[in-house]
């Protein structure tokens, strides 16, 4: 049989506090020390793995955080003393977009690679902005390998990264004209990227690119930071410079499989410069994402470039000139896959999409919208505990990193960035195979197969008459 | 009626109370009494609601039952007991143990009005929401048009033929030679496994039913035997795992349904965790004990609508007396998939929405998969109207339908009927914590087979939480219908025009401005 790809996820114990979403807030005096609350009521022993610190100095004091808030405690208690509410410390976590619920599942998914289940129906709001407003399609009678739950290993998720010749071209004499695709394949739609905020340490590079080498994909990484990493791990990096660096970095690009250029006056002949020199290397163009980002696009694509790295804000939005957030990348990639599929050239261009990939669902829709693959950033942090405090404007306010990121250990946190893209590749798999999809390639643009709530809202409810909110009491 | 004729128990549908089975009750409102307190009874003389209680020969105020509390309505007046306590002894808050239950899909408010519904038989008060919740889309943005006040109210039915109004529902619509199959309200039960959940909830489900004239399904872990006193309320479920469907559970039942997909899962088949495939439920699956057991996407042997037929025969070969419902979840073409069902001969298309309940499913299917039943339901309805078929199909649609109000929606959107579960299990006392799938199972014993879990409840405790639920929710379609001048629940199928939604209020920007990145994505400050 032959290999298949497998992304080793091992259980690794979080070495940070976990915020909890509920705690015991109100413990009132009179209790008789019945013990039902603990012996009795809790089936998660919450009570007992507290009270172990009263045996045990070494023990770390755990509050509640582990209550899962079924209240039998609270209903149960002999005297209703007791009561549990969300924890304030855990809705403080994070920000508008990086919800603590986000923050929670990362963490949980960074444990062992698996996949978040529960009981009960889906929890959340109706919809959201950006990603939340896509619903994907399922097949009622297509699995696409046709043998239920065990036929996943059959779904590629693999993609290309590169320019694709649309076309050979042969000389009159027969002779190929054509110069071989530099293609890099990666077994994941997704490469790792920098952090958005400076928290970079050597151990976090180091981090990276070692995972993703176990992930068969490749880490974005400052050219400057290249130099500490072990050589065999270069070829699991793409290092990111500007024009005016390359001829820098000559021995580091030729270890490499991957180079990303920052988008700028020059890059086109940069970019011509460094094929020529570098024949099999793949470069990639990086860019904000801009209210001029599809013109530039197509220019760039006109001009020789054929890979794209489109860098949404945190929150994955556009910036606009003022520096204020615009529409989502969700919206603006529809826009670029569409002006480059009517121009002819979509299947020459990658497109790789960074900014607000905060979930697994949002690697699979960003790529129904017209993405070939996504670059993670943020998502690898909050696996080694960040809580993304202050939307990330916290990490040098001098206190300190609540989760000591910057002193993680290596594997430990190869580990868990491991464990988390492996998560989100089980998940992405669920959705290919609930849509009845073998491969990842053929989700891109897939935009039949994905229900976008303005049309769907349009086409259920657009015959109903409308009230306004105050019109309600909403 | 059933073929074996098993003898069949009659079950009544009056309304008795049924209580919260803890201690503790909990309300949306928390009165503090400090030790201030005299025990004077002056709050006992004042509360009208029965939240200060001193018995006869007490010596002492009793703790305050505050889940009565009626909140600051009442508390803010002058006559209030927080008011009026000579000693200053009374204070009152939101309960925070009531506020960390729930979510915008349920929310607290919802989960108390449910509960006070199956306790008392009876529409919730005023001050809990017990309509809608705080999602922010689908129901929760669709109003009636008489909720609102904008627009000119029907003529109500008059008072004296209120008692006139029908919510029943003939369900076999095709015209063919099998019985008719009439309910006595447009709800009936979803399938929960045996195994999912305890035979408690189980048959206190069935028994409901039973006494309300309407059905409940098996789910896919098998027929149980003490099911049978029920059979004609009994829907058999033949899912892809096909664990325990044998020929005499298709043939003892009314309405066979085939299960093709769920939509709290759709594409991906069913999982019962190891944890719950205890020996009694793994007796009655015909599987071994503590293996997790799946039940496959899609049904292997169906790839096109003459599969889909053919299946359909099979059934109606083996029970010639049955109905046949089709379960499937709400792709893109759901309408399609509608049509393929009628084709194929299905008296009963049944639309599971992705937000629906289930035992366990991974996250990311519950919430992004296949689209939320609000827009299935007039998508359908709209297509089958257009063929011309859609008289001659019953549409019945389940996944996130939770209060009386969201299944009058949905049947003015065009549905004849509504199926339920989770409202069901949060009648029994459920808070949504959403470990129904791990360890033992339901903290709560409900969704556990945990024989020690699963005593937490009587069978004749939760069978009057659902009878009472029913009643409560046949208050308030039969309120809704004669506020609208109907005098039968048909006649509000496809009214959407009595339905009004609310529009969207500007997105916020929101986010703040960043500095000029060193490279493109990144931040520095």
């Amino acid at each position: 049989m032959p290999d298949r790809y497998h992304i080793s996820v091992a259980p690794v114990q979080p070495r940070f506090h976990r915020v909890g979403k509920f705690g015991n807030v109100d413990w009132r005096e009179d209790c008789s020390r019945c013990t039902n609350c603990v012996k009795l009521r809790c089936l998660y022993d919450v009570y007992k793995n507290e009270s172990a610190f009263n045996r045990d100095p070494e023990t770390r004091v755990e509050t509640l955080d582990q209550c899962k808030a079924c209240l039998s405690c609270v209903q149960g208690c002999t005297k209703g003393l007791l009561s549990v509410s969300i924890n304030p410390g855990f809705l403080e976590m994070g920000d508008d977009y990086w919800k603590p619920e986000i923050i929670l599942t990362t963490w949980n998914q960074s444990d062992a690679g698996r996949i978040p289940v529960s009981g009960a129906g889906y929890r959340g709001r109706f919809h959201g902005p950006g990603f939340d407003s896509i619903w994907t399609d399922m097949s009622e009678i297509v699995r696409p390998t046709r043998d239920g739950i065990h036929g996943r290993e059959y779904i590629s998720t693999s993609v290309d990264i590169g320019p694709k010749p649309m076309r050979l071209r042969f000389s009159p004499e027969g002779r190929l004209l054509t110069s071989p695709s530099r293609l890099l394949e990666l077994q994941l739609p997704a490469i790792l990227d920098l952090p958005r905020w400076p928290v970079e340490s050597e151990h976090l590079t180091a981090a990276r690119a070692a995972a993703a080498e176990k992930l068969e994909t490749v880490a974005v990484v400052p050219a400057a930071d290249a130099a500490a990493l072990p050589k065999e791990r270069l070829p699991h990096i793409a290092p990111v410079l500007r024009s005016d660096e390359i001829e820098h970095y000559g021995d580091l690009l030729a270890a490499v499989r991957m180079g990303q250029i920052v988008d700028g006056r020059d890059v086109t002949a940069t970019v011509a410069q460094l094929q020529s020199a570098y024949p099999t290397l793949v470069f990639s163009v990086r860019m904000d994402l801009t209210p001029t980002t599809v013109d530039r696009v197509i220019e760039l694509t006109g001009s020789g470039v054929k890979v794209f790295h489109i860098c949404a804000d945190h929150d994955g939005r556009e910036r606009l000139d003022d520096g204020r957030p615009g529409r989502h990348i969700k919206d603006v990639l529809r826009d670029v896959h569409g002006r480059l599929v009517k121009e002819g050239m979509r299947d020459e261009v990658t497109l790789i999409i960074s900014g607000g990939v905060a979930l697994a669902e949002h690697m699979a829709k960003a790529i129904i919208c017209g993405a070939d693959l996504v670059a993670v950033d943020t998502p690898l942090l909050i696996a080694l505990g960040c809580r993304v405090c202050g939307g990330g404007s916290l990490c040098d306010n001098g206190r300190g990193c609540p989760s000591s990121i910057d002193s993680v250990e290596l594997n430990y946190a190869t580990q868990r960035m491991v464990n988390i893209m492996g998560a989100w590749h089980s998940q992405l798999i669920e959705v290919l195979g609930a849509m009845g999809i073998r491969e990842v390639r053929r989700l891109r643009g897939e935009v039949g197969r994905a229900i976008f709530l303005e049309d769907i809202e349009k086409e259920a409810f657009g015959d109903l008459d409308r009230v306004s909110p105050a019109e309600v009491g909403a | 009626m059933s073929i074996d004729a098993y003898p069949q128990e009659h079950v009544g549908r009056e309304v008795r109370p049924a209580p919260d089975r803890y201690r503790n009750v909990l309300g949306k409102y928390k009165i503090d009494r400090s030790a201030d307190c005299i025990s004077c009874g002056k709050c006992v003389e004042i509360c009208e609601y029965g939240v200060h209680q001193k018995p006869k020969g007490y010596a002492f105020t009793l703790r305050p039952q505050d889940h009565l509390c009626i909140g600051p309505e009442c508390a803010e007046s002058e006559s209030s007991c927080i008011n009026q306590c000579p000693q200053n002894a009374l204070t009152m808050r939101r309960n925070p143990s009531t506020e960390s239950m729930g979510d915008p899909r349920w929310s607290s408010d919802l989960i108390v009005s449910t509960w006070h519904m199956a306790e008392t038989g009876h529409a919730a008060p005023p001050h809990l929401n017990s309509r809608t919740g705080d999602s922010g889309g689908g129901f929760d943005k669709i109003r009636f048009k008489f909720e609102t006040g904008k627009f000119a109210d029907p003529t109500p039915v008059p008072a004296d033929e209120i008692g006139q109004i029908d919510l029943g529902l003939d369900l076999n619509r095709s015209g063919d030679n099998r019985p008719q199959v009439h309910i006595d309200s447009p709800v009936y039960g979803g399938g929960m496994s045996f195994g999912s959940v305890s035979i408690h909830a189980i048959l206190a489900k069935a028994r409901a039913m039973t006494a309300w004239n309407s059905f409940t399904c098996t789910g896919e872990g098998g027929y149980h035997d003490r099911l049978r006193p029920y059979d004609d309320h009994v829907i058999t479920q033949v899912a892809t795992g096909l664990f325990g469907v044998r020929e005499e559970t298709i043939q003892r039942v009314r309405i066979v349904e085939f299960k093709y997909a769920q939509g709290a899962k759709p594409g991906l088949g069913g999982h019962l965790l190891g944890d719950k495939n205890t020996p009694p439920v793994a007796r009655m699956r015909e599987a071994v004990a503590g293996n997790a057991l799946f039940s496959p996407f899609p049904f292997h042997s169906v790839y096109s609508v003459e599969d889909h037929k053919k299946h359909l025969d099979w059934i109606k070969e083996v029970n010639p007396n049955c109905l046949v419902s089709v379960k499937v979840s709400t792709p893109t073409d759901v309408d399609m998939v509608a049509v393929g069902s009628y084709y194929a001969g299905a008296h009963i298309v049944h639309l599971d929405g992705s937000y629906g309940g289930t035992g366990a499913a991974p996250d990311i299917a519950k919430k992004n998969i296949a689209m939320p039943i609000e827009f299935a339901i007039p998508k359908v309805h709209k297509f089958l109207l257009a063929e011309g078929i859609r008289d001659k199909i019953t549409l019945i649609a389940s996944g996130g339908i939770r209060t009386a109000y969201d299944a009058l929606k949905a049947i003015a959107m065009g549905a004849d009927g509504v199926v339920v579960g989770t409202v069901e299990m949060v009648a029994m006392g459920c808070v949504r914590c959403a470990c129904c799938e791990s360890g033992r199972g339901c903290p709560r014993g409900i969704a556990s087979t945990d024989p020690e879990l699963m005593q937490q409840m009587t069978l004749e405790w939760a069978t009057q939480r659902l009878i009472n639920l029913n009643n409560a929710w046949r208050e308030q379609m039969i309120e809704v219908l004669a506020r609208l001048g109907m005098k039968s629940i048909r006649e509000l199928r496809g009214r959407s025009d009595v339905l009004c939604c609310i529009s969207d209020e500007a997105t916020p920007g929101g986010g703040a401005t960043e500095s000029e990145p060193v490279f493109a994505g990144q931040v520095t400050r």
